[in-house]
Parts: structure tokens; sequence; C-alpha cells
């Protein structure tokens, strides 16, 4: 059957629109992302490697252990994630993958961040307005199945290969999360809390910032471990526009068909999502 | 009570909340006289508050006492406004709440109005202390003030010493204690509690309205509570509004309401309730009984009248009617045979004597291992009112049918013959 309706191409109409008229935009968007990510990855690559890990262990410890570092019962609960992380590193170390897992670490950190900082307003703000919610819906709906892949063909499109585009296709893909569970946990508050904020004579905001957003605090910050963990699983697929860091290994390692090369890569990722997994989940348990 | 010349805190007047979209005509049905059933099916709107009128008087413990669905939550809410009201005005202070702009609305629950909840309400990631201070930090106090004042309405609870814990390492009474404290904080002129004590198991419950009255002495704070329990409300409620789909079925004290029920559905009510914590020791008590004078009466004088009452024990009291202690026959019989003239041998002291409120309920664990009768004494002079036998206090505590137990008690009199 010949094609009747020909979506693609009054999309791909809007988005070269898009592209030429707001060309300010992206290059803006385009500059900013590229200098943070270089900044961080220039400063933790110029920090020696050692001092890096001590440093992530020793926060991974006292996030565990508390305020009982001192003592025996808060190092048998620190000593394991604090162990697992030298040991991790180490090992991506002496492979020799420590630069790009300090490349891919500082990406998934830059799109997490600028996933959490729209995702997380746009959650409370679903949360607050049925209307808003209706709207939003479906776009998440939409971000989250639509194949990462296809999101890489306009991100190239405006922004070129390079860091930015993969930062900029793994924060669609791994912004959902940060918005329903945001949502979730403001709407999990009980009616009755809220209402004895009113009560009393509490605002709006007041409710928002006094009650709402610290009672959903521990599902906002499930949230925040799931944006993590998808950004992580986005970097191969970024690498495919020209992102630096382990992904760009696995890729190769696929391209040449080397057995050895993509599953050391693949290892260090697993690593590297294990700890960041670990770590943000300690984050969660301490606030609750 | 001279109610008529007590100051009203909260009048509320022809109060209506309609839920559902179609409010203005459902409200105009309502005010041409349909049904409830007829507004639902024209309108799909449901009554809750159906023209309620009511005044509440400066420092008393009002009672809205109804089932589920009966609307007093709805009624509660609108006295703060957490629910608008479709119609009618409540009036605090001399200002209409229902016409309050939304910061004046801010300001008076801020500072006249504090409420406490039935599942607590409380902050679950704020310390105790901090949950007491919650009103306070809500309405710009600083931190050091705020905390002064929260400490001191942990005390007013009881809760010094917890401050620092958190609201899930605490029991639910003390979690209650902990919404108390919130609102009391705030020093508020009402306190509005809706089921305050219903989520709490009965024992903790009948301690925590004995607070609450505590409290209340010294606070002397006006109360609207809700409940869906008659007992608390006869407990509590110095008056008692009772509320059944909405409407105000009946308005008065506890002792109206049990006597006088103004529909069936109070009478059914009134029926089921407990009446061991509503008879009292003055409703009981044999008044004028036949008592021993301890300054004039010897052991043969007192053998004397046990005889022509048929007992075999006495009250005996002082020329000013104060009562000693009981004497029994067989001591006196000792007494005789001795040749004693006076009775202070036979005179039992260690007994128990209470007052005119007492109920069944205070008075059960009384008597248990006591043979004497319980003496009902003046509170101020210990002047003698009268004798409350262990067979009424049983009687009472053990049947609840009206007519059974007159019947009973009417044996008992013959029996006993206490009076004269």
């Amino acid at each position: 059957m010949d094609k009747v309706i020909d979506l693609g191409k009054y999309i791909e109409q809007g988005i070269n629109a898009l592209e030429s008229n707001f060309s300010f935009l992206w290059s803006a968007i385009d500059e900013g992302i590229s200098w943070t990510v270089d900044t961080m990855n220039d400063g933790l690559l110029a920090t020696p490697f050692w001092i890096i890990i001590l440093l992530v262990a020793a926060f991974a410890y006292y996030l565990n252990a508390g305020t009982k570092s001192f003592t025996r019962a808060g190092f048998k609960k620190g000593v394991g994630i604090a162990g697992f992380i030298i040991f991790g590193f180490l090992l991506i170390y002496l492979m020799g993958y420590w630069k790009e897992t300090i490349q891919t670490t500082t990406l998934v950190l830059v799109a997490t961040l600028i996933a959490l900082l729209l995702g997380i307003p746009i959650g409370i703000w679903t949360a607050r307005s049925k209307w808003a919610d209706t709207l939003i819906r479906p776009l998440l709906d939409f971000m989250q199945t639509m194949p990462a892949f296809v999101y890489l063909i306009p991100a190239i499109f405006f922004f070129s290969v390079g860091n930015t585009p993969g930062v900029i296709a793994t924060i669609i893909f791994s912004l959902p999360p940060a918005v329903r569970l945001t949502k979730l946990g403001i709407q999990n508050v009980p009616g009755e809390v809220i209402e004895a904020g009113y009560a009393f004579g509490a605002t709006e905001k007041q409710i928002l910032y006094k009650i709402q957003l610290p009672l959903a605090m521990p599902s906002i910050l499930a949230g925040v471990n799931q944006v993590i963990l998808l950004s992580l699983s986005m970097v191969v697929i970024a690498s495919m526009v020209g992102a630096r860091g382990l992904g760009s290994i696995v890729y190769r390692g696929i391209q040449q068909n080397n057995v050895a090369l993509g599953f050391e890569s693949g290892l260090g990722i697993v690593i590297l999502a294990i700890i960041l997994d670990r770590i943000t989940q300690s984050i969660g348990r301490k606030n609750k | 009570m001279a109610e008529t010349n007590r100051k009203v805190k909260i009048a509320v007047k022809d109060l209506t909340l309609i839920f559902g979209k179609n409010k203005a005509q459902a409200l105009d049905m309502l005010n041409k006289g349909h049904s409830k059933t007829e507004i639902l099916e024209k309108t799909k709107c449901t009554i809750g508050v159906n023209k309620a009128n009511f005044e509440v008087y400066e420092g008393e413990i009002f009672v809205v006492m109804g089932l589920s669905g009966s609307g007093k939550s709805t009624l509660i809410r609108c006295l703060n406004r957490l629910r608008k009201p479709t119609d009618g005005q409540v009036w605090l202070n001399g200002q209409d709440i229902t016409k309050e702009t939304n910061n004046e609305l801010l300001e008076t629950r801020r500072t006249e109005m504090s409420m406490v909840f039935q599942n607590f309400g409380l902050l679950p990631h704020r310390s105790i202390i901090e949950n007491a201070a919650f009103g306070l930090e809500i309405r710009g106090e600083d931190k050091e003030s705020r905390l002064a004042k929260a400490q001191k309405a942990l005390e007013t609870v009881g809760l010094q010493g917890y401050e620092n814990q958190y609201p899930s390492e605490l029991s639910g009474g003390m979690q209650q204690r902990v919404g108390l404290a919130r609102a009391l904080a705030n020093d508020p002129e009402v306190l509005l509690m809706d089921e305050a004590f219903s989520a709490l198991d009965p024992l903790i419950k009948s301690d925590m309205q004995d607070e609450l009255l505590a409290i209340q002495e010294k606070v002397q704070k006006t109360i609207v509570f809700i409940t869906h329990d008659l007992d608390e409300a006869i407990k509590l409620g110095d008056r008692i509004v009772i509320m059944k789909d909405g409407v105000i079925e009946q308005i008065g004290n506890a002792e109206e309401i049990m006597t006088h029920p103004a529909s069936e559905y109070v009478e059914a009510f009134v029926e089921k309730v407990d009446r061991k914590t509503i008879i009292t020791a003055e409703s009981l008590m044999f008044k004028k009984p036949i008592v021993v004078q301890y300054e004039k009466d010897g052991p043969e004088v007192a053998l004397r009248k046990m005889r022509s009452a048929s007992l075999d024990v006495l009250p005996v009291v002082d020329k000013h009617k104060k009562f000693l202690g009981f004497v029994w026959l067989n001591d006196l019989i000792e007494l005789t045979k001795n040749k004693t003239q006076k009775i202070d041998e036979a005179i039992k002291t260690e007994v128990h004597s209470v007052q005119k409120e007492f109920t069944v309920e205070d008075m059960l664990p009384l008597i248990s291992g006591m043979r004497s009768p319980l003496a009902v004494v003046d509170e101020k002079d210990g002047r003698l009112e009268g004798i409350v036998s262990q067979t009424s206090i049983i009687i009472e505590a053990t049947k609840y049918d009206k007519t059974e137990i007159k019947d009973l008690q009417e044996q008992a009199k013959e029996l006993f013959k206490w009076t004269k």
C-alpha cells in the first residue's frame, strides 16, 4: 500500500523549523552542557585516582554507618560498601579504564542533575494539578516507550556529534521516573497530614515545603536512583553519537567483535552502576 | 447552670453544606422543603450538613455525636472552613468565618482555632517537639519562642522527656498527646477535636478522656469534640448535639438526652449506653438512713436501732452529721457483754466513702473484698448524705433494663429497710 499519511515528513519539517529558527538556543544548550561536562571531567581527571576512590568510599561508609561511624556496629554496617567501592574502582583502574569511567560518571551525573532539575518540579506540578497531569502523562509514556535510538537522530541534528546529544538523549530517556515518583510521593502524603497543615493556617507554599516535599522525599530519592540507573543504561547508546566513556569502548568492542574489550568495559559499567545505586539507596535510607 | 448568661463563642446559623456540582439547584430544592432522596435524584447532590443551628458557649466542651455519614466531621470542618459551607454562617468572635478573605482565614486558623485529628496527622520526619511547634512555625514565630511554647504544651499533656523522639517511636495514645500539644501550643480560643480518641484502644481512650478533662480544668478552652461514641459524649460533654443524616436531632446535656430523647433515633442510641458510667451514687443511695449518733448512742441503743430495722450494720455520725464509720451487729454484742458504755471500739473506720457524683463504675472497685456498704458524704464537711448498698451497685453494674433495675431496687429496699 502507498503511504497515505506522511507523518514522518511533517515531524521532520517541524524539527527543521525548530533547528533553524532557534539555533541560538541549541548552541547555548550545547555550550552549557559541553562546558559542564568538560570542566567536571578535567577536574576529576586532574585529581589522583586514589583520592577519588577514598573519598567515595568514605562518603558511602558514612552514609551507612552514620553517627556510629567510629563504633563496631557502624563499622559492620559501612565496611561492605566501602570495601566494594575500593575493590571495584581499583579493578577498573588496573584494567586501564579509569579515564573512561570518569567520563561516563560525569556524563551520568550531568544528565541526572538536569533530569532532576526538570523532573522534580514537573512532578510537583502534575501532583498538584489534574490538568497538568493529563497533559504530561502521555508525554512521559511517549518518552519511555519510544526506542532510545530514535532520539539520537534529532539530537545529532540539533547538537551534532559529541557529549551533548548523548546527554540530551539520556535526559529524555531517564526523566520520566523522576516526574512519576515525585508525583507519587506527593500524592501518597496522608490527607490528614495535609489537612492538619491547612487547619493550622499553612499557605500552599508552606504545605509544599513543610509537608509534601519532606514526606515525599523517600519516593523522590527512589526516583533519583532510577534516573541514575536509566542514565547508565543509556551510555552505550549515547556513545553511538560520539559521547565518550565506557560506552564507547563497549561500542568499539561490538564493532571489532572483541570479547575482551566488550567484557572489561561492560564490567566497568556494572561496577559503576552498583556503586551509584548503593550510594543513592543509602541516601534514601538515611532520609527515612 | 444559668446558660443564658454564658458568653457565646461560636454561633452557627443555618449552616448547610452540599456535595456535588449542582449546588445552587440543590440548595434551592432544600429550601423549598424537598427531601434528601428527591434532591439526590434530581441534582445528584448529597446533603452533608442540613441547616444546622447551634451555639457553643465559652469554656464548655461541646460534643457533636453521630454515626459515620451523619455529617459530624463535615460540620466541624465548616467551623474552620476546611470545607466551605454552601450556605449559612459561622460566627466566631463577631466575625463570620464563611465571609472571611483568605488572609483573614489564615489568621483565624493560626491564632483562634486549632484542630486535633483522628489519626493524629503528625509529621513523621519531625521530632515530637518540632511537631508540637508546627502551628507556631506556620505563623512565623522565631525558633526560640516556639520551642519554649511547645515545651510547655508537651509538659501540659505529660510528654516531657520525649521531645527528641519521633512519632513512630510513640504509642497511639502518646501520639495523640502530641496532637493535643500541637493544638495547645498555639494557645487558641477554640479547640476542634475530630474523633480525637476514636483510633485509640479502649483503656488508653478512657485515660485520654480523663486527661482531656484535667487539661480543660487548667486551660478552660472552648472545645468542639466530635465522636461516634455516646459514652464518650456523655463523659466529656457539657452539652451534646446528636446528628443524623446531616440534621441536628437534639441538643442538650447528657441528662436531658438520656431522660428525654427527642426522637426515636436518639432513643435507640441512649438504650445502648453503658449505664455504669452515668448512674451516680446520688441516684442509688438511700437518703436519710438510720444512723447511730456517736455522742449520744451507746451499744445498747445502737443494737436496738439495728433490730428495729432488721439490719446488721449501721453508719455512725457525730453531732454535725459527719460520717465516722460503720458499726456491725456482732461487735456491738461483744461490747454489751463487757458492759462498755461507749461504742468507739466497735466503729470500723477503714471503710470507703464516696461523693454524690461517683458513678457505678467508680464505685465497683471500692466494694470488692469489702462487706460494708458505701457511705455517701459531702466533699467539704464530710456530712453523711446517704448509703449505697453493695447489692444496688452490683445490680446497676450488671443489669441494663430500666424496669428490671427498678424492681430490684424495690426489693432491695424492702430487704434492707434503710429508710425509716
